[in-house]
């Protein structure tokens, strides 16, 4: 692989790896791991623990997704691999 | 118009929208056949793509499970979803710059190995075919219970519909339907979750209407559930766990890697024009999926309340629960309560003779609650209700109109065709396209693909018919198996023949096999051997759950991990990947030069 191949790919790994962390933040730590702790926090009538478990996690890998493609987008036009 | 005529009218209707779109919409190329042209707009294909996704099981099902499980069952919500993060940024855009038709194909080409393509024929077609007897015997219920024929009958109508738009159709039939089908299951789903939620709380967005106090009262709706499920001495509805933290963890990892393993999710991303459409068309099924995956909490937590709401007076009251007065008299039961006995989803004992129902959790663990139940003289829970009802009989439970109640229906069915079209196109792709054309008949013309194709969908068509007429008695436990299978085998091949150029075929077959055998294993000790009853050997694996906690259903997240290092491990003391392959897996992860997917090789 050449050189500018290489650095892009290692971008793309970052890109992902921090995707990746949201996913686990908000799936994962909020929803489960610290919910009871968050459940003493409430949402409007939702529990914060309970509600990122049944409602917000969802929200944020919706909003993941699209952020994701965007930063990826624009990480292919500065390496200029993008499709034409 | 009386309820039986207006379901009739509203089925009839839709089913003849899928049919008119089958015939616009017929396939007369291998490419329209397997991939509908390739060129199908992202935010038409996220439509398709959460009709495919969504199953009988994510609509009749999810909110009861939800209901029952509470807070825990949020394992299904994010599950469920979760993947398609792992999908957009881990599988779909590579696979679509790869630019073949199957999953197959890819793993025949990245691990130069007709072998390796053939465990994961294997794969997909038990993790395919497990997952439509389900989607079958759906059908088969959705029509007896709403159109008055039996079961047999309505699975015979459910193949003949679909046999009319997947044959002829292929890929691009079943898409433009699944559209349609989107439309009719969404509808079906929230307006009666906006009726309801008008209702309790006076918001008209129940994903609001769950946060917001209830309708002239001074407590939260979630606050109020609360306490009347723990006064009834049942968990308490925001906090309830299915076994420990670390169960829940381990499931919806294995519900999040599955999902972005299965393989009829993963072909939906071949069929859109550019690798960037790839990207944006997994947000775009997310979105689409996420309006009814939102949806649900609400609706289970709605209807829960509601169910003991019509039971128990002093629930709304805030009275006392055990007065005697309180409980529902049998004899002034409502309408809805009668339909549903018929179907014996809905059953009532009087277990103290005293003509009331008293429905609460009579194993309780909470002494308070257990003695003031016999205190009142509650002689143990006298309602059995089936989860599936939460969602059906939710718009009669809430006294809709007729219309919307025909809707759920149409809803229900268009759930369970959609799924199991886009199972069959699995199916026959990996048949006729990755064993026919590519190992047993590579001389075969794109004609005569093309009729194999449609005949192999054909028999895949009868075949699950006649599973979902005779369900083995394993039916229970397909959906695991099939997530399992996923999560084990596929998604950590296809991951690593990606993002670890350097994987060799030896590998990569490797860890496909011992993650898929761990996982099965585990699943067996359980379930019995291919689930035979009487041949379960939990005594050798040191009893129930013996791994940490973790159930059969949780386990494909740790098969998936040996995967990975089983096939990491095998890789380093074998030869090592060709040039040529390692250079293939870094064009794959540039966009440029991507073409639209095409037959020739």
């Amino acid at each position: 692989m050449d050189k500018s191949g290489q650095a892009y790919w290692y971008a793309v790994l970052k890109l992902v790896g921090m995707v990746l962390g949201v996913w686990f933040l908000a799936g994962y730590v909020f929803g489960i791991i610290l919910a009871p702790a968050l459940n003493n926090i409430h949402l409007g009538g939702y529990p914060l623990g309970f509600w990122f478990a049944h409602q917000g996690s969802i929200y944020i890998f919706v909003a993941l997704i699209f952020i994701y493609a965007k930063l990826q987008g624009k990480l292919d036009e500065k390496f200029d691999v993008h499709e034409k | 118009m009386g309820l039986q005529a207006m379901t009739y009218l509203v089925v009839g209707l839709t089913f003849a929208i899928y049919i008119g779109i089958a015939i616009w919409a017929r396939a007369g190329s291998t490419k329209d056949f397997y991939v509908a042209g390739g060129g199908v707009h992202p935010i038409l294909n996220g439509m398709a793509t959460g009709a495919d996704w969504m199953s009988a099981a994510s609509f009749i099902s999810m909110a009861g499970l939800i209901a029952n499980m509470g807070y825990g069952g949020g394992l299904f919500l994010m599950g469920w979803t979760g993947g398609y993060v792992l999908m957009a940024c881990l599988l779909a855009p590579y696979l679509r710059k790869f630019g073949k038709f199957t999953v197959p194909s890819f793993v025949a080409d990245r691990f130069y190995s007709n072998t390796a393509a053939s465990v994961a024929v294997i794969c997909l077609l038990t993790a395919s075919i497990t997952y439509i007897i389900g989607q079958m015997t759906g059908v088969g219920v959705a029509f007896s219970r709403f159109l008055g024929v039996s079961s047999e009958m309505g699975i015979y109508i459910g193949m003949a519909i679909v046999f009319m738009y997947a044959v002829f159709g292929g890929m691009k039939g079943i898409t433009y339907t699944q559209v349609a089908q989107y439309i009719v299951l969404i509808l079906a789903y929230t307006i009666p979750a906006i009726f309801i939620s008008l209702q309790l709380t006076g918001n008209p967005l129940p994903q609001l209407g769950l946060g917001s106090n209830l309708s002239g009262a001074d407590i939260s709706l979630l606050a109020r559930l609360d306490q009347v499920v723990t006064d009834l001495g049942f968990g308490k509805y925001t906090t309830s766990v299915p076994g420990s933290t670390l169960n829940m963890f381990v499931y919806t990892v294995s519900l999040m890697i599955g999902t972005a393993g299965l393989p009829h999710v993963i072909v939906r991303f071949f069929t859109v024009p550019s690798v960037a459409a790839a990207r944006s068309s997994a947000g775009w099924a997310l979105v689409f999926i996420a309006i009814l995956y939102t949806t649900a909490p609400a609706v289970a937590a709605m209807a829960k309340l509601n169910l003991h709401a019509t039971v128990n007076k002093a629930v709304m009251a805030n009275g006392d629960m055990f007065a005697a007065e309180n409980s529902l008299l049998y004899e002034e039961r409502p309408d809805w309560m009668k339909r549903w006995e018929v179907t014996g989803l809905l059953k009532f004992t009087d277990k103290n003779n005293d003509g009331r129902i008293q429905y609460y959790n009579e194993k309780t663990t909470n002494t308070a609650v257990a003695d003031k139940a016999a205190a009142a003289g509650w002689a143990g829970n006298e309602l059995d209700v089936n989860a599936d009802i939460i969602v059906l009989a939710n718009p009669e439970i809430a006294l809709l109109p007729n219309w919307v109640i025909a809707l759920v229906a149409a809803g229900g069915l268009a759930a369970a065709l959609s799924t199991a079209a886009g199972l069959l196109m699995a199916i026959s792709a990996a048949v006729s396209h990755d064993l026919m054309k590519k190992i047993w008949f590579p001389s075969m013309t794109e004609k005569n693909e093309l009729l194999a194709g449609k005949i192999s969908m054909a028999v895949a068509i009868v075949i699950s018919g006649w599973l979902g007429l005779n369900p083995p008695g394993f039916a229970a436990g397909t959906v695991a198996l099939a997530f399992g299978i996923a999560a084990s085998s596929l998604f950590p091949c296809l991951m690593l023949g990606i993002f670890n150029k350097k994987m060799n075929k030896e590998g990569a077959m490797a860890g496909m096999l011992a993650g898929l055998f761990v996982t099965l294993f585990y699943v067996f000790a359980h379930k019995g051997i291919f689930f035979i009853k009487g041949t379960e050997f939990l005594g050798l694996i040191g009893g129930a759950n013996s791994f940490f906690g973790i159930t059969p259903e949780a386990f494909g997240s740790i098969g998936a991990l040996v995967n990975f290092g089983v096939a990491y491990a095998v890789s380093k003391f074998t030869p090592e990947c060709p040039d040529h392959i390692q250079h293939m897996v870094e064009d794959v992860r540039t966009p440029r030069g991507s073409k639209l997917i095409g037959g020739a090789h």
